[in-house]
Order: C-alpha cells, then structure tokens, then sequence
C-alpha cells in the first residue's frame, strides 16, 4: 500500500449512495491522499431502495445489499469510520470536530448527510405501540421483528407517497391486513401524475391494501392492545402497527451551522461546490440547478446521488465536469416495476402507451407541447430506454403513432419526420 | 465453485471464484471496474452490463423480457448482451469469460 501521510485529506461525512460513491470515484480520479469517511450508521454501507422492498418482505441479509465489500474500502484505502458522529465542522480552521471532541483536519470536505424520515406532530404519537418509519436497515429490522411480534396484522400506513406504498405492498405480501392513509386527494401527489396515481391505487386495491385518500391523521390512541387513528374528518382505524411514511427531512444542520448557503437544502452549483469552494455536497441533501430542466431542484434518488458523487470527485481532483443528468428513479410493488425517467413538471400533455396483448404494461410520455419532459414506464424497460435516449436527444416525437399500440415500438418508427 | 473471468474496457483480466450469488455481487464485491450495479441488482439501471464469451452464451438462463427491454435500445449491446445482476452463478458457469460492456 502506498503511504498517504504527506498528502492531501478529504473527509466525507455520511457514507451511504453518495458518499461511498465519492471515495471510490475519487480514488478512480486519482486523488492521491487520505480520503476518510463518516458515519453514524454501524453497519456496512448498503443499498437503501431495497430495505422498503425485499429485505423487508423477503427477509435478505443486509450482506447481499453492499454498496461495496468491506474489503473494496481497504483494497482503495478508504478510511471507513462507522458509528461516528461529526459534531461539528470550523471552516476557518478546515477542521471536523467529532462526537469525543477529537478533530480531524481536511483539505476538501464533502458532506453527504442526507435525509432523515419526518415525524410530523400528531399527538399521541410518542406513546403509540409499534410505529415506526424507515430509514435505515436497522429501522427495516424493527419493522420485520415488529411484524412477527403483533398479534393481529392489521397495520396502517401513514402516506402514500413512493415509501408508504412500497412497505404497503412488502406487508401485504408477509401476510398484512394494511390500510394506507392518504392526505391528499390521490396517492403519489406530490410526485406523479393523476393517471399514474389512479393505476398504483388500483394496483394495491386489487392486492387487497385499502387506500382512503383525504385522510389526515389528527392523533392516535393506544390502549394495552391497539392504536387507535382518528382523522381530522372523525374517521377511526385501528392498527397493531402503524408506519408513517410522510417524507424526510434534510440533514443540512451540520452545514447550516457552518454557515453554507441553504435553501431547500445544501445549495451547491454545476461542480456540486457549496459557497466554501473547498467543502461539496452531494445526494439528497442538495438544492440544486438541472441544466437540462433549467430548475432548481432537490432530488431524493439513488442517480442523483451517484452522479453527484461522480461530479464532485473529478472537481475535488481538479477536472471540471458539471453535473448534467436526467434524473431517473424506479419502484417496485408486487408484480409491477415502475421505471421514470425526466422530470415530469410543467408538462400539459400525457400520452398513454399501451402495448397490444400485453397488460400492465404500458408508458406515459409527459410532453410540454413537443417538448418530451418525462416518461414513466410500467412493467415497461423499452419504454423507459428508449425515453431516456429521445429526452437527451430532444428529437421530435410522432404523437399520433407514439399512441397507436399497433405502430412498432422502434426509435425511427416514432420520430417525427421532417416532409 | 465456478471461476469467473473478467475483461475490463481497460483489458485487465480478472479471474474470481464464487459458488453464489449473482455475477453483478461477485463484481462488485472484488471492485471491478465498469460493474456499478447501482440498482442494486433489480434490473433498473443497466450499469452492470457484460458481453458473454458466445460458446457460454447458451448455458445461461434465458433473458426475462425486463432485461431484454433494459438491453434493446444501448449503445453497446450486441447479440451476447446480458445485465449481470441477473446471472446467478452456478457450477454450470465455470470457466465462463465475460467482457464488461461500459
């Protein structure tokens, strides 16, 4: 191993998507010095879109789920310091200070902290029997040692947003009787599309999961046996296991404190730099500008994180690449993979691709007049590559035979083609 | 126990061995470059995509329509395409060479 003591040191707070993606790239970038990496988590860094899915349902070990092998982090001489705390970071001094009052100095920093679930005030909450939300692998386990422990399996679902109905679904299957309780008018408000909506609340209907939509939570009571939820419109369901999924919170303290620049997040520019130009941020604690949108934007995804990460380690090593994604995102429920690609705001017009003899399969192709934005794609991967692929390009679509299901499903089939 | 060989856009030759698990894991357990498997191995993402040595190609357990569609519109697919998170590796795979395809 080569000796790293008279270089250079970057330290990396948080060590999930990003992070661990930080010090690998950064080592491919060839930054020649210590690189060491935070984390208050104990286990060994895992992939996270899995703990609502199949490590619930299907009880995975968390070793199938690495990031990466502990030996990789040796092999790359990536200090990795699970359990650790970083209290507090002093720029003047370009230092961290840990939970045990030890510092450690740092030429660069990058923070990927992430996000937290929210625990939104209802009362009653504190003292309700098996809630929980979901994070973390360990909050996967108690959710798992939760379940097996309740008696009666009727378990309530606290948002449908991507979360909730992932859990939803992953219950159902471990034998559940769940309910999930929606405060908007339709499940996946906040991110989807009606007619995507429509067909996940369909999905989980048919699976047998209630949904009420237009259901706010306004306080539980727990008894010695169950809770009890009531809603703000007086409805009541009772429940052996509540899980709140209801969105996160940044983890941008550590950054505020130092005085970084936030807004909706850790604000960074194009090379992921936050206004310190040695100190990055990456993954879902960024606010940050999409150049293909033209937004400002944060984003809760395993892609963002990851190139982030790929953006920030070539700027730390002194090699400018802006940041420059589409974003992409998946989720499976039941039998269904959902795939998007774009980001779908701003749009005015949904096309719906069907695919003959073939159900629940299909795509929508969020367009702004020409413009294709987004596509969402069920049980669809054709139609999700190949969206990816025509919102890089920008070439224009043929709507008319995008919507036809007896038109070939080929890129030069369903261009546009100048007369 | 299968032994696996590697060929990275890079011509480095890396030879592992394993007995199970998926060829994306073994990959990415041992650091080879060019097998991301951001997806974690749930066919969402392609970044774990290998060309298999022709004469291996047929021992492989055919392709769900899923991977086929994730493989049909990339740039570096060729007719020995398959995304490595979906092979399992088994006895039937020893000796099996694969050329890592970004």
């Amino acid at each position: 191993m080569s000796d790293l003591s008279n270089n250079k040191t970057c330290l990396v707070i948080g060590a999930s998507h990003a992070g661990v993606n930080l010090a690998f790239a950064l080592r491919r970038e060839g930054w020649p010095g210590k690189i060491i990496l935070y984390d208050t988590d104990t286990s060994l860094p895992y992939h996270r879109p899995p703990l609502s899915k199949t490590y619930l349902s299907h009880a995975d070990s968390l070793e199938k789920n690495v990031l990466k092998s502990a030996q990789s982090y040796v092999q790359e001489q990536i200090d990795l310091q699970l359990g650790v705390k970083v209290e507090s970071i002093n720029r003047e001094k370009k230092s961290i200070t840990l939970e045990d009052g030890s510092r450690q100095s740092y030429d660069k920093l990058v923070i990927a902290t992430g996000a937290r679930a929210f625990l939104p005030p209802i009362s009653g909450m504190d003292t309700a029997k098996h809630l929980y939300s979901l994070r973390t692998a360990e909050d996967a386990l108690h959710i798992r040692n939760g379940f097996q422990q309740i008696d009666n399996k009727n378990v309530v679902v606290i948002g449908g947003g991507y979360i909730g109905l992932e859990i939803a679904a992953s219950l159902k299957k471990m034998g559940g009787e769940v309910t999930i309780l929606e405060r908007e008018e339709r499940v996946l408000s906040r991110v989807s599309s009606e007619e995507l909506s429509s067909f996940f609340e369909k999905l989980h209907t048919d699976n047998g999961v209630q949904i009420f939509t237009n259901k706010n939570v306004a306080a539980i009571n727990t008894t010695d046996t169950f809770n009890e939820i009531i809603c703000s419109d007086g409805a009541r369901f009772t429940a052996d296991m509540i899980i709140v999924g209801v969105g996160i919170r940044v983890n941008e303290e550590l950054a505020a404190a130092a005085g970084l620049e936030i807004k909706n997040g850790i604000k960074v520019d194009a090379t992921a730099r936050t206004n310190d130009p040695d100190i990055f941020a990456i993954g879902d604690c960024t606010y940050h500008h999409n150049p293909h949108y033209d937004c400002h934007i944060r984003l809760e995804s395993v892609q963002n994180a990851v190139d982030q990460a790929k953006v920030a380690a070539a700027a730390i090593c002194g090699r400018e690449v802006t940041y420059d994604s589409i974003p992409w995102f998946w989720s499976d429920q039941y039998q269904v993979k959902l795939q998007i690609v774009g980001l779908s705001q701003g749009y005015n017009e949904v096309i719906i691709r069907e695919e003959k003899d073939k159900d629940n399969c299909f795509s929508l192709w969020y367009f702004n007049l020409d413009r294709l934005l987004a596509v969402a794609a069920i049980n669809h991967g054709k139609a999700y590559v190949l969206g990816s692929k025509l919102i890089k390009s920008g070439q224009q679509i043929d709507k008319s035979k995008l919507a036809d299901p007896l038109e070939d499903f080929k890129p030069a089939n369903l261009l546009l083609t100048s007369k | 126990m299968a032994k696996i060989t590697f060929i990275t856009r890079d011509n480095e030759t890396i030879t592992l061995e394993a007995s199970s698990g998926s060829i994306m894991e073994l990959a990415r357990d041992h650091n080879v470059k060019g097998i991301d498997g951001d997806c974690g191995g749930v066919c969402s993402c392609a970044t774990c995509h290998v060309h298999v040595a022709p004469e291996y190609f047929s021992k492989l357990k055919a392709a769900e329509e899923i991977e086929k569609d994730m493989l049909e519109f990339e740039d570096t697919t060729n007719e020995f395409s398959r995304l490595s998170c979906q092979l399992q590796i088994s006895e039937a795979l020893d000796g099996i060479t694969l050329k890592v395809a970004n």
